[in-house]
């Protein structure tokens, strides 16, 4: 037994920490990055580690140059990665938007603090929610994933890296300030317990490589710059040699595309998780830190024999539609606590098209919502 | 690589100017600032080495060219 | 026939979308033929460039390619150099591209010294917006935003390139072609951060509001304005005024940027640890 003690790799990791040890055992040698709050600790992980991978951190002069330099490294071949928070995410959004038309794969870890602008730089916010979607302009896919442990700050590290390699897509993740300082007991996997996934090559010689012209699951094979494939990219709509199109039926193909092959593969992309689910006739829907709590509320209202179950969101986007909108014909009333003025609820409602009712329970204080006022709501909404 | 389209040649026994005359769009450099005066527009404004045997193939007119559209070639004997 | 310069376009997207007489083209083909002088491997060369005018430039060369987003062609490309040292990264920016939006990524690019080539075309003017005022239009000239003449002063690229530690710096235009060439032969050639800053014309959008209307006007005028070194010591302070000076102004060795990362990879591996 004493052996088996020893193989585990058993430590007490702050979330920042764990994303780090997710990010690395993942495949990720590139972090470029600019110091920010309460992201920081990501940056300074990967400025002591990388380095002895043989991988390479920057430091670079801004938020938008960090993303920038992410992506450049993506495409020369290393699985690349960045982190900030609100106003730095702001920064970043247009290069994303470079990322997501590019199919370039990265991960951008946003550590959520109180906004809007500088607002709260220590404390927690669930207020980038709809920015993590809607972030850059145009129609654009994004996969962002969220969190509620350490531990699951480093097995969703893996998973975003993951994603972006095989969707060729910008992955977000999104901390908050809670879990990205807090500390607990994480079990760090060994590389042959994880699945890794790289990114397709092309199988076909440079003189026949289209480099935008998806396969049937609707993403093209990558070359890395580099390996004598050349090719051009651009933020402008391009065609499947990768050079500009005005061409609207090439137009309407290549967005359709982008956005299809992440609709097309929710089933794979969409994670969550239930807790008393099966009975109940109240479900309380949440993610990052404040799952934590509405975990509790779900065992204070068993206590008291009220049938509350949880659905813990760990994929945003894409919204896992269907789930909502069936768990919405069995229960009566779902009760969204979120560290927002009700960002997530909105999914919420329109998934459950009016099958049952659904309630928003904010926080915007920068205080973490407990477990005893969502059993307060609970009681409140019960007795209307 | 597909051959280009309307490429008019010019030559005499030294020299070969070649015009690609959907390329060129008629700025007038090459013309201009030919040290030789070896170029006149056409009616649309592009080149036509007129005076072709004054040519010294400094190949400033090619080098100069934001368009590709104008190229000097040294012909060699067994060319002929 | 068949030339260097055919030998590394994109065909097919020929004629290219610029305006007759625009400097953009003779700056490509100065570009593509120092190039082709340095006998590099195509397969490693990765030219990147801005939003511009100028930036469709990349869509028009065989290479690797990448038309990034406006100012951030530098650190796109810091990120490309640094994931691959094998790569031969070269960067093309318009005057507003890289001055104005991308102003502090060219000061921090020279500053690590990190090694890529920066060529800006430098026209006055942002061109594909239409004429507006950039940060290298000199003081007194016009611009659709500056219709009472420009109260700004224009930067001097290559003092800022020299100052923020830049390896090489020269400046060349689209009259001085050959020159231009070999100044770029170099640039390309060295360790560390290069720059080329090329005068270059914009007759459509500079031209036209500053008394210039043809591609020709426009080039005579820069034979007038681009002086040599020597030239420009003998000038008065008055005679300065909206002359440049031509030709190489540094070219010395200092670490570069990767070289001194690669001494961090060794120590850090040296020191070893998991965490």
């Amino acid at each position: 037994m004493n052996n088996l003690k020893k193989e585990k790799n058993i430590k007490l990791l702050q979330g920042n920490e764990a994303c780090v040890e997710g990010a690395i055992l993942a495949g990720v040698r590139f972090f470029a990055g600019y110091p920010i709050t309460p992201s920081t600790e990501i940056a300074e992980g990967m400025a002591r580690r990388l380095p002895r991978l043989g991988g390479k951190f920057i430091q670079m002069e801004d938020e938008i140059a960090s993303m920038a330099a992410v992506i450049g490294a993506s495409i020369a071949g290393l699985k690349s990665l960045t982190a900030t928070s609100g106003p730095g995410f702001c920064l970043k959004q247009e290069n994303i938007g470079f990322a997501a038309i590019n199919e370039i794969p990265c991960v951008v870890v946003d550590v959520q603090r109180g906004g809007p602008s500088t607002g709260l730089p220590t404390k927690p916010s669930q207020g980038d929610m709809m920015q993590a979607r809607w972030g850059t302009h145009g129609d654009h896919p994004i996969i962002a994933l969220a969190p509620s442990t350490v531990n699951e700050i480093l097995t969703l590290t893996i998973k975003a890296v993951n994603f972006s390699e095989k969707y060729r897509t910008p992955v977000i993740l999104l901390l908050d300030e809670v879990i990205a300082h807090m500390r607990e007991k994480v079990e760090i996997p060994t590389q042959k317990d994880i699945e890794v996934i790289d990114r397709k090559k092309p199988t076909v010689p440079p003189e026949e490589y289209l480099p935008f012209k998806p396969d049937s699951d609707g993403v093209p094979p990558m070359a890395n710059f580099g390996e004598g494939y050349r090719y051009h990219i651009t933020g402008l709509i391009h065609n499947y040699k990768g050079l500009p199109t005005s061409n609207s039926q090439e137009i309407d193909a290549f967005i359709r595309r982008l956005h299809n092959k992440i609709q097309k593969n929710v089933k794979d992309i969409i994670i969550n998780e239930k807790y008393f689910l099966d009975d109940a006739k109240i479900a309380l829907i949440a993610y990052g830190s404040v799952a934590r709590a509405a975990e509790r509320t779900v065992k204070l209202a068993r206590e008291e024999e009220l049938k509350v179950g949880l659905l813990k969101l760990l994929t945003i986007w894409p919204f896992p539609f269907e789930e909502v909108n069936r768990l919405a014909q069995q229960v009566d009333l779902i009760i969204v606590p979120e560290m927002n003025l009700g960002q997530m609820v909105l999914e919420v409602e329109r998934a459950a098209q009016g099958r049952c009712r659904v309630v928003s329970y904010s926080r915007v204080d920068g205080e973490l919502i407990n477990p005893i006022e969502i059993l307060g709501k609970i009681q409140e909404e019960i007795s209307k | 690589m597909k051959q280009k389209k309307l490429v008019e040649i010019y030559q005499n026994n030294s020299v070969k100017i070649s015009v690609d005359r959907e390329w060129c769009k008629a700025c007038g450099i090459c013309i201009e600032f030919c040290p030789k005066d070896v170029l006149i527009p056409d009616n649309q404004g592009k080149p036509i080495p007129e005076n072709i045997d004054a040519c010294i193939k400094c190949n400033l007119c090619e080098l100069r060219c934001p368009d590709f559209a104008i190229t000097v070639e040294g012909v060699k004997e067994k060319d002929e | 026939m068949k030339t260097v310069i055919d030998d590394y376009i994109r065909e097919e997207m020929f004629p290219h979308m610029w305006c007759p007489g625009c400097g953009n083209g003779i700056v490509l083909g100065a570009i593509i033929r120092a190039i082709d002088d340095l006998k590099w491997d195509r397969d490693k060369i990765v030219m990147i460039s801005g939003i511009g005018c100028s930036s469709r430039i990349t869509g028009y060369v065989d290479f690797c390619s990448m038309n990034t987003t406006h100012g951030r062609a530098l650190p796109f490309a810091t990120g490309i150099k640094m994931a691959n040292l094998d790569l031969k990264v070269v960067v093309v920016m318009g005057d507003g591209d890289c001055s104005a939006i991308g102003g502090n990524h060219f000061i921090h690019a020279a500053r690590r010294n990190i090694d890529l080539t920066a060529i800006i075309i430098n026209n006055m003017i942002y061109g594909m917006t239409g004429g507006q005022y950039s940060p290298l239009t000199p003081t007194g000239r016009f611009g659709t935003t500056a219709p009472y003449g420009n109260i700004d002063q224009a930067f001097d690229l290559t003092s800022l390139a020299m100052a923020a530690g830049a390896s090489y710096v020269a400046r060349g235009t689209v009259y001085h072609v050959r020159q231009s060439i070999s100044l770029m032969k170099k640039a390309l050639d060295k360790k560390g951060f290069s720059v080329v800053e090329m005068i270059s014309d914009c007759p459509i959008s500079f031209g036209k509001m500053n008394k210039m209307r043809t591609a020709v006007e426009m080039l005579k005028w820069i034979k007038d304005i681009a002086v040599s070194k020597k030239a420009w010591e003998n000038l008065s302070v008055e005679e300065r005024k909206e002359k440049f000076v031509i030709g190489e102004f540094l070219d010395i060795d200092r670490p570069e940027y990767n070289e001194r990362y690669n001494e961090i990879i060794k120590k850090a591996q040296k020191m070893g640890g998991n965490e």
